[in-house]
């Protein structure tokens, strides 16, 4: 059985529909890369699964729990994580207060994993007293993936993790992505890297309107040459 | 030295009283902005309708014969304090929840809580009618003279003053515990920094806003309490300093708990210095001036000290919009 397994998923914003079929399964440890081009549905996808829109049809279900309309708050007791594109520090909060934030749900002694993530982050353990706020854009997405990971995820759903940031961060945060994934995370990304994202994805998904239009492993994908034509600009 | 124990009596420990009620205020306005977004107009009300409540428990000890070393008064506005946290619970169930949950946008909370101002107002004035109360029932306010060293008159300070400026003093450090140490607290400060990531985090918004209210009503309490004690007890007590609280959460930043704390303390030293006359310190120096003392040297005259919040608002909002402490521009 698949960890994450999405259904013939309809959902919108009211009464708009966006997302108008989409099929998508990912298993345990996999890396999922969702890719398509502006206004297909991708951000949409993530966040449909995290409850913050209308869902007129289909269903989600993570592992073996059908999920499908929950609410933002409860995800975090699934352990899945979520880390949004922008605004996704606590900008007042120090480094170490958006690690424990991130910890929230948790009652037990979470200190190891604070460690373990300032061992993946070495530059924010430096940094750990600093309002999140001050911070570069490339140490705010470290925050943001650290806060993530405070839960010890099943799964962790990035909304472009590398928008806005410099090539050579680009590199890293995929580095990082990896180096999460290989700790057991399942990853579920939406990229506009496509090329960078699907060389690194088990499994990759092509959206267009709202639809699947190609779902295969990342390297058959970035082989397909109709894929290469349509949406990795040639 | 009588002039500095003059300046000290009408400047610092006037601008020190009504600095620590604006900030008392100021703190619940900027929390209540912070994790719920709208402007609470009802605070004023609030504080007075805490006041009232501790001026029931206070009746109800008096009655019943018990002696302090603190005024009664003081003692039931710690039960007071609870009550009202429980009644601005209540109204935030009643009122706001509901707007909130159909998605209202701020300024329909705003208004709401205009209703809500006109409402408790009209409540009071019902069940309490309109004319003034003593908080102390049971014995006069203690006076301390304090005797200034080479001056012929002494300091003098209330012991409701007093009380105010310790509970003030405490309040703030609790506070700012509570706001960096505890679970809770660093979780309002989340939820006032990004309320949607901090429900994607897993974070119970539900308590945060409980906790909001909490202290919200309990300061507004205490405020409105302390505040009668100085003086009197009047149905329209705060909703006249509601206007200097919002200058103060302004000034300070809104949504910047330390920033109402300072706002408050500006707005209130400003005005009691704007209103103090400086012609009293320049008289013993008058022989060494170029001009003549005039009898008056007051910034601003008395009857128009509200303005004074108001020009220092109308100042920050041209050229600091966002307060001393960076909050949220309006």
């Amino acid at each position: 059985m698949s960890l994450l397994d999405i259904r013939e998923l309809h959902a919108g914003y009211g009464v708009m529909s966006i997302l108008k079929g989409i099929n998508m399964s990912l298993e345990a440890g996999e890396i999922g890369v969702i890719v398509g081009p502006n206004g297909a549905g991708k951000s949409t996808t993530l966040k449909a699964i995290f409850g913050m829109l209308n869902i007129t049809e289909g269903s989600i279900s993570f592992d073996g729990t059908d999920i499908t309309g929950i609410r933002s708050e409860q995800l975090a007791e699934h352990r899945i994580a979520f880390v949004p594109q922008e605004h996704n520090v606590f900008p007042t909060l120090s480094v170490h207060e958006n690690l424990e934030m991130g910890a929230y749900v948790r009652r037990d002694d979470f200190s190891s994993v604070m460690d373990h993530v300032y061992d993946i982050f070495p530059p924010l353990k430096d940094k750990r007293n600093q309002p999140a706020g001050e911070l570069s854009g490339g140490q705010r997405q470290m925050v943001a993936f650290g806060r993530a990971l405070m839960i010890e995820p099943k799964l962790i759903l990035l909304d472009e993790p590398t928008a806005g940031l410099s090539p050579m961060f680009m590199s890293q945060i995929f580095d990082r992505v990896i180096a999460i994934n290989r700790t057991g995370v399942t990853v579920a990304m939406v990229e506009q890297n496509a090329k960078q994202a699907l060389a690194i994805a088990h499994k990759g998904f092509v959206l267009a309107g709202g639809c699947n239009s190609f779902t295969d492993t990342g390297q058959n994908l970035l082989n397909n040459p109709e894929v290469a034509a349509s949406f990795l600009g040639g | 030295m009588n002039e500095i124990v003059f300046f000290i009596n009408k400047g610092i420990t006037s601008g020190l009283i009504i600095g620590s009620i604006y900030a008392l205020g100021a703190i619940g306005v900027t929390l209540i902005f912070g994790i719920l977004r709208f402007a609470h107009f009802a605070h004023g009300d609030m504080m007075t309708l805490g006041a009232f409540v501790t001026l029931i428990l206070t009746a109800a000890l008096a009655s019943l014969g018990i002696v302090l070393p603190l005024p009664l008064a003081f003692i039931a506005m710690f039960p007071a304090m609870a009550i009202t946290a429980c009644l601005a619970i209540g109204l935030d169930r009643v009122f706001y929840k509901p707007l909130r949950q159909a998605g209202a946008r701020p300024v329909v909370l705003v208004m709401a809580s205009v209703g809500v101002t006109l409402m408790l107002q009209g409540l009071i004035r019902l069940f309490a009618g309109v004319r003034s109360r003593d908080m102390f029932i049971e014995a006069p306010k203690e006076i301390f003279r304090i005797p200034f060293p080479g001056a012929s008159r002494p300091l003098i300070i209330t012991e409701p003053q007093v009380l105010l400026i310790v509970f003030t003093f405490v309040a703030v450090i609790v506070l700012h515990w509570f706001l960096t140490r505890s679970r809770l607290g660093k979780a309002m400060r989340a939820v006032s920094d990004n309320p949607e990531l901090a429900r994607i985090t897993g974070i119970n918004t539900n308590h945060v806003v409980w906790a909001t209210w909490i202290i919200g009503g309990a300061l507004a309490c205490a405020a409105g309490t302390l505040l009668s004690m100085d003086v009197t007890l009047k149905p329209d007590l705060s909703f006249n300093i509601l206007l200097p609280i919002f200058a103060a959460t302004i000034v300070g930043g809104i949504g910047q708990p330390y920033g109402a704390i300072a706002g408050g303390f500006l707005v209130g030293f400003s005005e009691t210095l704007a209103v103090f006359n400086w012609a009293i310190l320049l008289r013993p120096i008058k022989d060494h001036l170029w001009f003549e003392v005039p009898a008056n040297l007051a910034l601003v005259p008395t009857q128009y000290k509200l303005m004074v919040p108001f020009l220092i608002l109308i100042i920050v909002l041209i050229y600091r919009p966002t307060g001393i402490f960076k909050g949220r521009v309006l």
